[in-house]
């Protein structure tokens, strides 16, 4: 036992192969390239398959995380990607996705004495293996119990309550207000991080098990909360429409030609394809310097853009160090590999204007980390009289997003808290009867998983409420598709 | 998917369009938009709803071939989809009774302009609709702007057909002889402008629905900011009707031409793919 463990801590950890950065900077195509399953054995062999398996309690979502890596041990992929499925329907996407160093990986024993085992790598792995061998199962719905519920939203949140809901004999309708179905991770997460196609296969499992999906809908103008339980004879709603509206810095020269939202640029470059412009219509501008103020996944995911699309000089404005930025380690580093330049303890005060009224620069100010605040993060304090300017034509502003008032200022009684977001108890119920909500659109900007664990309460609340049973969704498998 | 109706060219280059898209024809008011793709690789862009019709479950656009996307909808044949419509968009425009409402449209906004002239009617107000086009031959939707209006004035460039000039003329005209209560204007960001002006010294409470860059319509993007009596709004929630006294209208341009160049190369190369498909067809 003693041998065995000491042979395990002593296998590194296992790299993901990537592209090369000089390359895949030029390239929209993903960055890491995924295991091969020799690999993938060998770093599932560094898990010491612990009894009381810290990494669980790092997961919001509680994946099953030694049995499925035990799985993978034995060779048995598939069956290892359906034990993740148990407590995550999206693990090829939680894999690429979420922040491991602060959750599952973090809380893995090995962490604290070298390096964690490659959980998220793992996870996308199996999710991969079991798709690209065509062997994603449909699962046995329970018989259909007439009744029939309305997601609001199809971003991580509404796709599991839709998917919850659907093996559990709910009839179940996805409204969509654009022509894709995915929210964030079609129309924010860039290819070069998560697949378009692996979102498409998602959603089109969610299909084949008979989740109606109706794009081109904005609730709250084509159709109300009321309409839909009053009218059109949902027993229930879930509300799941991300939080979704821009914040700008509100300094002077905001609104001049060559300044985006993150979202515009983002949404212009992914959902939109302006990356193949003209092959699609929607044109993107294409700066030679371009920076993008923020230092959370959306910047970084911005800026990568950007350098993408040809700039010769990709900056991230950022007002605190690297050590604060909320972004995931991985994707900082990536970006720092790509040549992406970092301008941190800079603070934007104003962009500046050409005389045809586009950016040619923006004026910044220098920051030094000051006392910590009560949450322990140090405040940026400007430099007096460290004004520089730096140079760009393009300005991407990356500092977060505020709830969209489209929908829930259409319905009168839906408490929201101060900020607009919804308030909900626990398990996702809302202040109205019937309508339920999580998300980003309760929390304000989180995480994927955290939308899909708040998706999973509410789903489960749903049933309770409308059936008065205590089950979770079946899991056994009918048929291959 | 929704599936074109009908398309007509009504004049060279302005084309009117009924769509099958029943639940917005249900919900839609007078001063909404949507948001159309013609197909899957194609731009979002937004077009005024100018007509429905609630029993047939169809809406009406009126759009001028501008660039590749009018261009898209306007090689629509009856019984073609279109990839995506979205809608209704938009703050409803604010019909009630003011009095005496000055109407007035150019290019698109002759077709746009209809719907708000029959609520404004039907509101009690009375109803001056004023038209305006380069030539006579660029003049549609006579009629049934005839038929609403109390006053019906057409004014063209070249003077071929009623009154010689712009809406902006008549606008002075008008508002010296009679008192105006409220003045709405829908066309080209110029023309709006141009009016807008034309009644500011007027003290006249001046509506315009403004024409911003929109990508998705519904507050997520910020593409459609428009400075508002100094204040930044977004066009497709906050608006489209804005005050048009109070526009920074020289934004408005500035953030209109942003993509000039793409859209002379997009323009280019879809009409070159065109001739290409063309030449081969001749060929084979
Ligand atoms: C660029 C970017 C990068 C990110 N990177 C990461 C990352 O690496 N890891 C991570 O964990 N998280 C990341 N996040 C955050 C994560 O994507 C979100 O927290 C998550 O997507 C929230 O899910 P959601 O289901 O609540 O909403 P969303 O994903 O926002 O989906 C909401 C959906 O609802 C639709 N909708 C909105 N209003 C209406 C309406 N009125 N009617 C109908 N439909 C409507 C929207 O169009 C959208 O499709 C990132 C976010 C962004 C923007
Ligand atoms: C609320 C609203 C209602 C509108 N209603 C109508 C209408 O009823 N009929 C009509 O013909 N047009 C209408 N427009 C304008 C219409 O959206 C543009 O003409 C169209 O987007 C041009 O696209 P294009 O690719 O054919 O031309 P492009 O080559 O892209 O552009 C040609 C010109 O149109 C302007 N334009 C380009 N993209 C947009 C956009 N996304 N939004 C606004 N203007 C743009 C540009 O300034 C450019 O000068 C409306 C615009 C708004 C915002
Ligand atoms: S879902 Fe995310 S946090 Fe949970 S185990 Fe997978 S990668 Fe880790
Ligand atoms: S804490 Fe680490 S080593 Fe232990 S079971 Fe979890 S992944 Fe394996
Ligand atoms: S069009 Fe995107 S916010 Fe108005």
């Amino acid at each position: 036992m003693e041998e065995a463990h000491a042979e395990r801590t002593k296998t590194p950890r296992q790299k993901m192969p990537e592209q090369h950065p000089m390359v895949r900077a030029r390239n929209f195509d993903e960055v890491p390239m995924g295991y091969t399953p020799d690999v993938a054995q060998l770093e599932a062999g560094r898990c010491l398959q612990c009894k009381k398996p810290s990494c669980m309690e790092g997961c919001p979502v509680g994946v099953k995380i030694p049995e499925f890596i035990k799985l993978i041990k034995e060779g048995d992929f598939v069956a290892a990607a359906r034990k993740i499925k148990e407590t995550n329907s999206l693990p090829a996407v939680c894999g690429r996705v979420c922040p491991q160093e602060v959750q599952c990986e973090r809380s893995c024993i090995l962490s604290k004495k070298g390096e964690a085992v490659a959980i998220g790598h793992l996870e996308r792995f199996c999710a991969d293996f079991e798709r690209d061998t065509h062997q994603i199962c449909l699962p046995v719905k329970a018989p259909p119990n007439g009744k029939k519920v309305a997601v609001i939203g199809s971003g991580p949140a509404g796709l599991t309550v839709a998917g919850d809901l659907i093996l559990l004999g709910y009839k179940v309708t996805i409204f969509e207000a654009l022509h894709k179905a995915g929210g964030v991770l079609v129309y924010g997460i860039p290819e070069f991080r998560l697949p378009k196609e692996i979102v498409d296969s998602e959603v089109k499992y969610l299909e084949s098990l008979g989740v109606e999906l109706r794009l081109n809908m904005v609730i709250g103008a084509i159709r109300t909360i009321k309409e839909l339980l009053e009218v059109d004879g949902y027993d229930a709603v879930f509300i799941g429409v991300g939080a979704g509206t821009p914040q700008f810095l509100k300094i002077p020269g905001e609104d001049l030609c060559g300044v985006y939202s993150a979202n515009e640029y983002l949404t212009r470059a992914n959902l939109l394809k302006s990356y193949q412009f003209p092959r699609y219509d929607t044109p993107i501008a294409k700066g030679r310097s371009v920076a993008v103020v923020g230092g959370g996944n959306v910047a970084m995911d911005s800026v990568r853009t950007a350098l993408r699309l040809g700039a010769d000089n990709a900056f991230i404005v950022y007002r605190r160090s690297i050590d604060e930025m909320p972004a995931r380690r991985e994707e900082i580093h990536h970006a720092q590999q790509e040549g992406i330049q970092f301008k941190i303890l800079t603070n934007p005060e104003e962009v500046i204007g050409d005389e045809r009224g586009w950016a040619k620069a923006i004026k910044c100010i220098r920051m030094e980390l000051g006392e910590p605040d009560a949450k322990g993060r140090r405040k940026p304090v400007p430099v007096k009289g460290s004004w520089f300017d730096l140079p760009v034509d393009l300005v991407v502003i990356a500092i977060g997003t505020n709830a969209n008032p489209l929908l829930t200022g259409s319905i009168p009684d839906l408490k929201l808290n101060e900020s607009g977001y919804i308030q909900t108890d626990e398990d996702g119920r809302t202040s109205l009867p019937r309508v339920y909500a999580g998300g980003d659109i309760v929390t304000g900007s989180a995480t994927v998983i955290l939308a899909m664990g708040a998706g999973r309460k509410a789903a489960n609340a749903i049933h309770r409420d409308l059936s008065g049973k205590d089950e979770h969704p079946p899991e056994a498998c009918s048929a291959t598709m | 998917m929704n599936r074109v109706v009908e398309r007509t060219e009504l004049v060279p280059n302005v084309h009117k369009m009924v769509i099958e898209a029943p639940l917005l024809a249900q919900k839609v008011k007078p001063g909404q938009f949507m948001i159309i793709m013609a197909d899957e690789k194609g731009e979002r862009i937004p077009i005024s709803i100018g007509d429905w019709d609630q029993k047939a479950g169809t809406v009406t656009i009126f759009f001028l071939e501008a660039g590749v996307s009018t261009m898209k909808l306007a090689q629509k044949k009856a019984g073609d989809n279109l990839h995506a419509v979205v809608g209704p968009l938009g703050h409803p425009a604010k019909i009630r009774k003011y009095g005496t409402v000055l109407l007035g449209g150019g290019c698109y906004g002759i077709g746009g302009i209809t719907s708000i002239a029959k609520a404004m009617k039907a509101a009690g107000n009375k109803v001056i609709v004023i038209i305006e086009a380069r030539s006579k031959y660029l003049l549609y939707n006579q009629e049934p702007l005839r038929l609403i209006a109390d006053e019906y004035i057409e004014t063209t460039s070249d003077g071929s057909s009623g009154i010689r000039g712009k809406v902006q003329d008549v606008v002075q005209f008008i508002t010296n002889q009679e008192k105006v209560d409220l003045a709405y204007f829908i066309g080209c960001t110029f023309m709006m402008m141009n009016c807008s002006n034309a009644t500011k010294g007027k003290h006249l409470r001046t509506l315009v629905s403004l024409n911003a860059l929109m990508l998705d319509g519904t507050g997520m993007c910020g593409v459609c900011r428009v400075n508002v009596g100094g204040q930044t709004k977004f066009a497709c929630v906050d608006g489209p009707e804005f005050d048009g006294h109070q526009i920074d209208w020289l934004q408005v341009f500035q953030r209109k031409s942003m993509y000039l160049q793409e859209e002379m190369l997009a323009y280019q190369y879809h009409t070159c793919r065109a001739l290409t498909a063309q030449k081969k067809e001749e060929r084979d």
